[in-house]
């Protein structure tokens, strides 16, 4: 877990007049599970859609791999890297299959049609999320928490070494929530790299090793997660007065909501 | 599910086939299929045949295929259900075209092209060169302002057809109104081979770009982090698709609803995957409209014909509504 497969150096996103991202410089190691967190309208999204080339940078350098990521076609980047953006409520006119597959274009010709690996990646990653069984079914038919796991599969139908989620667990129960940080967290141990952007604190400093705070458009915090779990630094990221208790299981630190008399 | 839709596929495209094989046969004069085969037409017969009907049924099924395509790439790439191959003024650049082809009073034709025809095809060209300066004015070619900087210039161009218009003498607004209803009055093997390789070129980068269309459909964050180059891959769509309809348009005039409730019926009848929604909604365009055309012949008899834009959406409309309300189909539409 030593060389990096991102590498982000005073990276700028401009949007008219506004700094949305300044000189963000951060590094992710090949392997890890980081987890990006920060106040609303802080850029993540924005961090993210500039390492997939979704937006284009006003500034700085970005490297995936070890290779600039300008010198990708984006194609090539899509087979090292596969990104899930947040929900945009639109469903897509898609059967549960038919969607998944999508996730095999970077591996597609223009008229080719589904290979035998094709089929066997869509069979591996619908069967782990559990989403075999509405194989056939519309999108619409199914619950938001459902599609969600769908729309994560189609993600990892792509076989990118490195995963980007922006909120991955929204619209998910407790029972869903689970299922997929497991799936992460398998896809993790397998070597894979995730960079997750959550607003939930507990489920970065539980499942993720390292965490990135974004404060002001640029990074606040960069460290593990057990160093961001602190009073001070949740005040600073997110002027919060924060209480604590260990999870009895695995002793990490989490964060207690504040309670009302 | 699956074999359920092969077969529907392949049951339209082959129904296709025979409507756009079988409608040179029916007209006002009827020709016995053995006839043709066996070399046994009249000297009349054969100048109906091979004149006058196969032309016009191979330009009515090109552009009928055309319009369908184009319907269903703009949908697809703007995802919008009520997009059409005109929603970018490629229709009202042609038509202005046609128009000032008329106010000026030309009288030309290149080549056996119709003065008219390259005059509409250079107003379709303006309009496509136009909307494509305008979205060039903001960053990254997005779908948001390319269709609204089309549906400017064709608002503009509206306006420029009415002043046109109202310059006009009243044979020559007839002539204009006349060319805006679209239609195949005057159609020969030239008109044949003009719209052919608009449409030849159109087809074939559609179909190159199939995948692309699949992921463009779900969002361009989505279609980028598979690998889809958004803006190259809708700057080609929109060059190809525009400057095949701006081929059809300049010959055949706006034939309307045809390419926006084509590929809809599509969807319904067979889903949204464009690998084999492409080859239905062509086969069903073409057909569509020969058919359209066909009952435009046979119903008004040899002294006038009604224009077949009217039958399209005369037809059609009905046709479209009962699949949406029947549940026939069992597909979806776009936004659903």
């Amino acid at each position: 877990m030593s060389e990096a497969a991102l590498d982000v150096h005073q990276l700028c996103f401009r949007r008219g007049r506004h700094d949305v991202l300044h000189d963000v410089t951060l590094s992710v190691a090949a392997g890890d599970f980081v987890s990006i967190v920060g106040p609303n309208g802080v850029g993540k999204t924005t961090l993210l859609k500039c390492l997939m080339r979704i937006l284009t940078p006003s500034a700085g350098r970005v490297t995936v791999l070890g290779k600039e990521l300008p010198a990708y076609r984006q194609r090539e980047l899509a087979r090292h890297m596969s990104y899930l953006p947040q929900s945009d409520h639109r469903v897509p006119p898609f059967t549960v299959y038919e969607y998944v597959m999508l996730g095999r274009y970077p591996h597609l010709s223009p008229f080719s049609t589904v290979s035998a690996d094709d089929e066997a990646a869509v069979q591996t990653v619908m069967g782990r999320l559990g989403v075999s069984p509405w194989k056939d079914r519309d999108l619409h038919s199914l619950s938001g928490g459902e599609r969600q796991k769908v729309l994560i599969a189609a993600a990892l139908a792509q076989g990118a070494e490195i995963l980007l989620l922006d909120e991955p667990a929204s619209f998910l129960d407790p029972k869903h929530q689970q299922e997929i940080f497991r799936t992460l967290g398998q896809l993790n141990a397998d070597g894979v790299t995730i960079v997750m952007v959550t607003h939930d604190i507990n489920s970065a400093a539980l499942h993720s090793r390292s965490i990135v705070a974004l404060q002001h458009g640029t990074v606040e915090f960069a460290g593990a997660s057990e160093a961001f779990m602190q009073a001070d630094v949740l005040l600073r990221v997110f002027d919060i007065d924060a209480k604590f208790v260990d999870h009895p299981q695995t002793g990490r630190r989490l964060l207690i909501p504040e309670g009302q008399v | 599910m699956k074999r359920r839709r092969t077969i529907r596929v392949l049951l339209i495209v082959g129904l296709s086939v025979v409507a756009i094989v079988v409608a040179p046969l029916i007209g006002y004069r009827m020709i016995n299929p053995l006839d043709v085969l066996g070399g046994g037409l009249t000297e009349l017969e054969t100048q109906i045949f091979w004149d006058i009907r196969v032309p016009r049924v191979c330009l009515g099924a090109l552009a009928g295929a055309g319009l369908a395509l184009s319907g269903m790439v703009f949908q697809a790439m703007f995802r919008n259900v009520l997009a059409t191959p005109y929603t970018l003024g490629v229709s009202s650049g042609a038509s202005l075209g046609a128009a000032l082809y008329v106010v000026v009073g030309l009288q030309f034709s290149v080549a056996g092209i119709a003065g008219v025809s390259l005059c509409a095809f250079g107003g379709a060209a303006l309009a496509v060169l136009l909307v494509y300066g305008i979205t060039l004015m903001r960053p990254g070619f997005s779908a948001a302002s390319t269709l609204l900087a089309g549906v400017a210039v064709s608002f503009f161009f509206s306006s420029l057809i009415l002043f046109a218009q109202y310059l006009s003498d009243f044979a020559g607004t007839y002539r204009i109104v006349r060319w805006l209803m679209g239609g195949f009055d005057l159609v020969g093997h030239q008109s044949v081979l003009s719209v052919l390789p608009f449409v030849v070129s159109g087809i074939a980068i559609v179909a190159f770009l199939l995948h692309e269309l699949n992921l463009l459909t779900v969002g361009d964050d989505i279609a980028a982090s598979r690998g889809v180059d958004c803006v190259k891959t809708r700057r080609l769509l929109f060059f190809a698709t525009s400057l095949m309809v701006g081929g059809i348009v300049a010959v055949c005039g706006p034939i309307g609803f045809i390419g926006m409730m084509a590929p809809h019926i599509c969807r319904l009848l067979i889903g949204h995957d464009h690998l084999r929604l492409m080859p239905v909604t062509l086969a069903f365009g073409a057909a569509f409209l020969v058919l359209c055309d066909g009952f435009a012949r046979a119903v008004t008899g040899s002294y006038a014909e009604i224009p077949v834009g009217v039958i399209t959406a005369l037809l059609g409309g009905p046709f479209f509504l009962w699949l949406l309300v029947s549940d026939t189909g069992g597909g979806r539409l776009m936004e659903d």
